[in-house]
C-alpha cells in the first residue's frame, strides 16, 4: 500500500462466511426461535467478532431429544465393531480437518499457535482413544457368573438410551470430544450442548461428525445459554441419563433433583482448566460406565 | 381347538390325595413381646411401639419400637465411630472373617430363622427355608471372600470405603433383603445403619441375634425398627455417606430427591411388575408349572395367541392343585399375604378388572377362617392400559395378555417406563437370546423364573432402579473408585 494513499473500503474479496446452525437428526438447521448469539475473540481483529452462533431453546433440545430417540434401536443394534470403526472415522477427520480447526481455535478461543496444534492432536487421540474401547468395555466389565446351579449367567451391560451432555465451558475441543466420545461409544445416542468459550468449534465438531458416517440423530449438537436448557434437560421424561461438566452447586442440586422424576442416570464431572483437559487422565474406561445398565440373563444347562 | 383337549387328560385329585398337615411347630423359636433396636451391639429398648402380626391369624404377635431423630442419630452415630475406630483400619481378612462367620452362624440358626420369617411375613415355610435362607447365608459367606480382593476388582483404579450406610429394606424377603444390603457393605469397609420393615422386622431382629453371637465389633451393624417416618430421618441424616433403599418406586424417587445436591451415593431397588413371555414352542407344563409356582404374585403373562385356549387350561388345573394355607405347613404353596392393607388391595384390582370386562379365573379351594388369604388367580381378557395389568398386585393374581409376533411381545414388554425382571420361555435359542437381547430389563430369565445368587446383578432400568445387589457389580455400589 502506498504512503498517503487511502485503503478502499470494499476489499478486493468479499468472504462467503459460514453459518453456525444447530445439528440436529444430521442436518445443520437453524434454531426454531430464530434467536442468534454473538460469539467473541478474545483477540482485537475484526473488532472482536468471530461469528453469530445459534442460541437453541427447549423447543429445539426437544427435536433432538426426538431425532436422539429414533437412532437409539438401531444404533445400539449396531456391531460394537462397527460402532469402533465409526469412531475412528471421527478421529481421521479431526486429524484431517487440522488446519480449519487450529485456525477456529486460535480466533475464537484465543489459543496460540502451539496450543491449538497440542488442543487439536489431543482431540484426534482421545477419539482414537474411545474408539478401541468401543468392542472392549464390555468384555472387560461384564461376563459369566459361575452361580451355584446348571446355568448359563451372563451379565453385560448395555447402553441407556438418550443421555444429555452439557459438555465443558471451557476446553472448546478436547473437552467436547472427551464427554461425547465414552457416551455414544456403547450405543446411546447424545444431545450435546455446548456453551463457550468457543462454541464456533461445536460447529467445526459437528462437520467432522457428519463426514464420519455416524448415522443422523446419533450425536446432535445444540449451542447457546446451558442455563437455557438444563431444567428442561433434568426434567425430560424422554432422556435417560444426564452428563454434566462443570456448572454450580445450585445447578448440580436443581439438574438432582428435577431427574428423579423418571430416575436419569446424572454424573456429574469436573471441568478443569484447558491444559488439564489434554493428560491422560482426563480419558477413562469410567467415564464410559456411568451411561451403562446392566443386564443378567440366566438360561439352564442340561441334557 | 377343545381346552381339554389341548391339555391332554387331567389328574382328577379330588379329596383323595390329601395330604396330612406338616406344621412347624412355632413354639420352637422364642418371640418377646416386645421388640426395640440394634445399636452399638447391644439390642436397646425403644419407644413408640406398634403393632406386628401374624398375617396367618391376623392376632398380633408381638410389637416393635418405632426409633426417632435421638434413636436415629444414636446408630448412626454408633456406626461413625465405629467405622473410624474398628472396622475401616481392620485387616481386611479379618473383615472376611467376620463376615463368614456370620454366614456360617446362619446356615447353623437357618431352621429358627426361617421360621421367625414365616411367622411374621406369611410366606410358606418350604420357601423361606429351602430357598430365602440357604441364599442369605451365601450372601455372606460370598462376600467373605471379597472383602480382601478389592484391590483387583477394578484395574487401573484404587478402591476405598465410604463410610456409613443408610440402609432400608421391605417387607418382602425381609432377610435377603437385609443381606443384600449389609454383606457387601461390609466387605467393601463400611458400617451399617439398617432400618427394618415395619411389615416383618422380626427375622431381622434374628439375624441382629447373629451379629451378637458373632462378636461382630460393636456399631459395624446397627438395626432400627420403625415405619416411614423412621426411614426418612435415617434416609436424609446428614452422617450417612450412601443411601441404598428398597421400597416403591414413588419413595424411591422421593429419597432421590432429598439427596438432591449432597453429594451422596444412592442405590435404589425399586419394584416393578415382572413380565414373561411364552412362545408357541415353549415347553409349556414345564413353563406353566414354573409359572404356577413363582411368577404367581403379581406378574404378567404374555402368551402367544395360538397356545391361549391350551396355556389358560393348563393354568386353570395347575391352579387347582396349588395348596393354600398356614404357611408353616411345609406342603403349602401359598400362604396369607402380608397384611390385611395388601390383601384389600389385591381384591380391589381384581375387582377393578372384572368390571372392565375381564375374566376372572380363581382356584375354589377352601381358605382358612382367618388370616389375609386370597385363592389364587388370574385373569384373562384384560386391557393393557389395566391397572391391573401395570401395577404391581400383591396377591397371588396373574395377568394373562396375548401377542402375536416376536416383535409385538417385546414392544408389549418394554412399554413401560420399569425394567426390573423379564422371562422368556421358548425351545428356540436363537430365539429366546434374541428377545433377551431386545428386553430392557435388568434380570431376564430364560426357560426359567426366580433365580438367585449371591454374585448374580440384581437390579433394574429405567424407574427400577439404580444400581446392582451381588457379585462385583453390587459390591462396587459400596466403594469410591478412584
Amino acid at each position: 500500500m502506498a504512503a498517503g494513499k487511502k485503503r478502499s473500503p470494499v476489499p478486493e474479496r468479499l468472504p462467503v462466511p459460514r453459518t453456525c446452525k444447530l445439528y440436529i437428526k444430521g442436518a445443520f438447521v437453524r434454531p426454531a426461535a430464530g434467536r442468534t448469539l454473538q460469539c467473541g475473540s478474545s483477540r482485537k481483529e475484526r473488532g472482536g467478532f468471530v461469528a453469530r452462533i445459534a442460541h437453541a431453546s427447549r423447543k429445539d433440545f426437544a427435536s433432538a431429544v426426538t431425532a436422539a430417540r429414533q437412532a437409539f434401536g438401531p444404533w445400539a443394534h449396531r456391531s460394537a465393531f462397527n460402532r469402533s470403526q465409526i469412531l475412528f472415522r471421527m478421529a481421521e477427520m479431526v486429524d484431517h480437518r487440522r488446519a480449519a480447526l487450529e485456525a477456529g481455535l486460535r480466533t475464537a478461543a484465543g489459543l496460540t499457535a502451539k496450543g491449538a496444534a497440542e488442543e487439536v492432536s489431543v482431540a484426534a487421540d482421545r477419539l482414537f482413544w474411545y474408539a478401541g474401547w468401543a468392542d472392549k468395555y464390555s468384555q472387560v466389565l461384564g461376563g459369566a457368573n459361575p452361580v451355584a446351579a446348571p446355568f448359563l449367567n451372563i451379565t453385560i451391560p448395555e447402553p441407556l438410551g438418550v443421555v444429555s451432555v452439557f459438555a465443558s465451558t471451557r476446553s472448546p475441543l478436547v473437552g467436547l470430544v472427551s464427554a461425547v466420545a465414552p457416551v455414544i461409544l456403547s450405543g446411546n445416542t447424545a444431545v450435546v450442548m455446548v456453551e463457550g468459550p468457543a462454541p464456533t468449534l461445536a460447529v467445526d465438531f459437528a462437520e467432522v461428525v457428519a463426514v464420519s458416517d455416524v448415522p443422523a440423530g446419533v450425536v446432535n449438537i445444540l449451542t447457546g445459554p446451558r442455563e437455557d436448557i438444563l431444567p428442561h434437560a433434568a426434567a425430560h421424561m424422554d432422556v435417560d441419563g444426564v452428563a454434566f461438566f462443570g456448572g454450580t452447586v445450585e445447578e448440580a442440586k436443581a439438574l438432582e433433583e428435577a431427574s428423579a422424576g423418571n430416575l436419569k442416570r446424572v454424573h456429574l464431572f469436573d471441568d478443569p482448566e484447558m491444559g488439564a483437559w489434554r493428560e491422560d487422565d482426563m480419558q477413562s474406561l469410567y467415564w464410559i460406565q456411568p451411561f451403562l445398565e446392566w443386564k443378567t440373563t440366566w438360561h439352564p444347562k442340561g441334557w | 381347538m377343545d381346552s381339554s383337549e389341548a391339555s391332554g387328560p387331567e389328574l382328577l385329585f379330588g379329596h383323595l390325595w390329601d395330604y396330612s398337615p406338616a406344621a412347624e411347630s412355632p413354639d420352637s423359636v422364642a418371640v418377646a413381646d416386645r421388640y426395640g433396636h440394634f445399636i452399638n451391639g447391644k439390642f436397646v429398648e425403644g419407644e413408640n411401639h406398634f403393632p406386628c402380626v401374624n398375617p396367618a391369624t391376623g392376632e398380633t404377635l408381638f410389637e416393635a419400637a418405632s426409633a426417632d431423630r435421638k434413636m436415629v442419630n444414636r446408630a448412626v452415630k454408633a456406626a461413625r465411630i465405629a467405622y473410624e475406630r474398628h472396622w475401616q483400619g481392620l485387616r481386611p481378612v479379618e473383615r472376611g472373617k467376620y463376615l463368614y462367620r456370620i454366614g456360617r452362624l446362619i446356615q447353623e440358626r437357618a431352621g429358627e430363622l426361617s421360621l421367625l420369617e414365616t411367622l411374621d411375613s406369611g410366606r410358606p415355610i418350604r420357601e423361606s427355608r429351602s430357598f430365602g435362607l440357604p441364599l442369605v447365608a451365601a450372601h455372606f459367606l460370598h462376600h467373605a471372600g471379597w472383602a480382601d480382593k478389592i484391590e483387583y476388582a477394578f484395574p487401573g483404579k484404587t478402591a476405598s470405603s465410604l463410610g456409613v450406610v443408610a440402609g432400608v429394606v421391605p417387607g418382602d424377603f425381609p432377610l435377603l433383603r437385609a443381606a443384600w444390603k449389609i454383606a457387601p457393605a461390609l466387605a467393601a469397609g463400611n458400617t451399617v445403619v439398617l432400618k427394618a420393615s415395619e411389615a416383618a422386622p422380626l427375622v431381622v431382629m434374628g439375624l441382629a441375634g447373629i451379629f451378637e453371637e458373632a462378636n461382630l465389633p460393636p456399631g459395624v451393624v446397627n438395626i432400627l425398627n420403625g415405619a416411614e417416618e423412621t426411614g426418612r430421618i435415617l434416609t436424609t441424616h446428614r452422617d450417612a455417606d450412601l443411601v441404598a433403599f428398597t421400597g416403591s418406586a414413588e419413595s424411591g424417587k422421593q429419597v432421590r430427591r432429598s439427596l438432591a445436591g449432597t453429594g451422596k451415593r444412592l442405590t435404589l431397588e425399586l419394584g416393578s411388575k415382572g413380565i414373561h413371555i411364552l412362545f408357541e414352542d415353549a415347553a409349556l407344563d414345564q413353563a406353566v408349572d414354573a409359572v404356577a409356582a413363582g411368577v404367581f404374585p403379581g406378574s404378567r403373562l404374555l402368551v402367544q395367541e395360538s397356545i391361549l385356549a391350551s396355556v389358560v387350561q393348563k393354568l386353570k388345573v395347575r391352579m387347582a392343585t396349588l395348596r393354600v394355607g398356614d404357611p408353616l405347613d411345609a406342603n403349602t404353596d401359598v400362604g396369607p399375604l402380608s397384611s390385611r392393607e395388601h390383601l384389600d388391595r389385591t381384591g380391589a384390582l381384581v375387582e377393578a378388572a372384572c368390571d372392565e370386562g375381564a375374566t376372572l379365573h380363581q382356584a375354589d379351594c377352601a381358605l382358612p377362617e382367618r388370616g389375609y388369604y386370597f385363592r389364587p388367580a388370574f385373569v384373562t381378557e384384560v386391557a393393557q392400559a389395566s391397572p391391573v395389568a401395570r401395577e404391581e398386585i400383591p396377591g397371588p393374581v396373574l395377568t394373562l395378555l396375548t401377542f402375536r409376533t416376536p416383535a409385538e411381545a417385546v414392544a408389549r414388554a418394554n412399554n413401560t417406563c420399569h425394567g426390573l425382571t423379564a422371562g422368556i420361555w421358548s425351545n428356540k435359542g436363537s430365539r429366546v437370546l434374541e428377545v433377551a437381547d431386545q428386553l430392557r430389563a435388568g434380570v431376564v430369565w430364560g426357560n426359567t423364573v426366580d433365580r438367585f445368587d449371591p454374585l448374580s446383578p440384581f437390579g433394574g432400568y429405567r424407574e427400577s432402579g439404580s444400581g446392582r445387589e451381588g457379585g462385583l457389580h453390587g459390591i462396587r455400589s459400596c466403594l469410591e473408585v478412584r
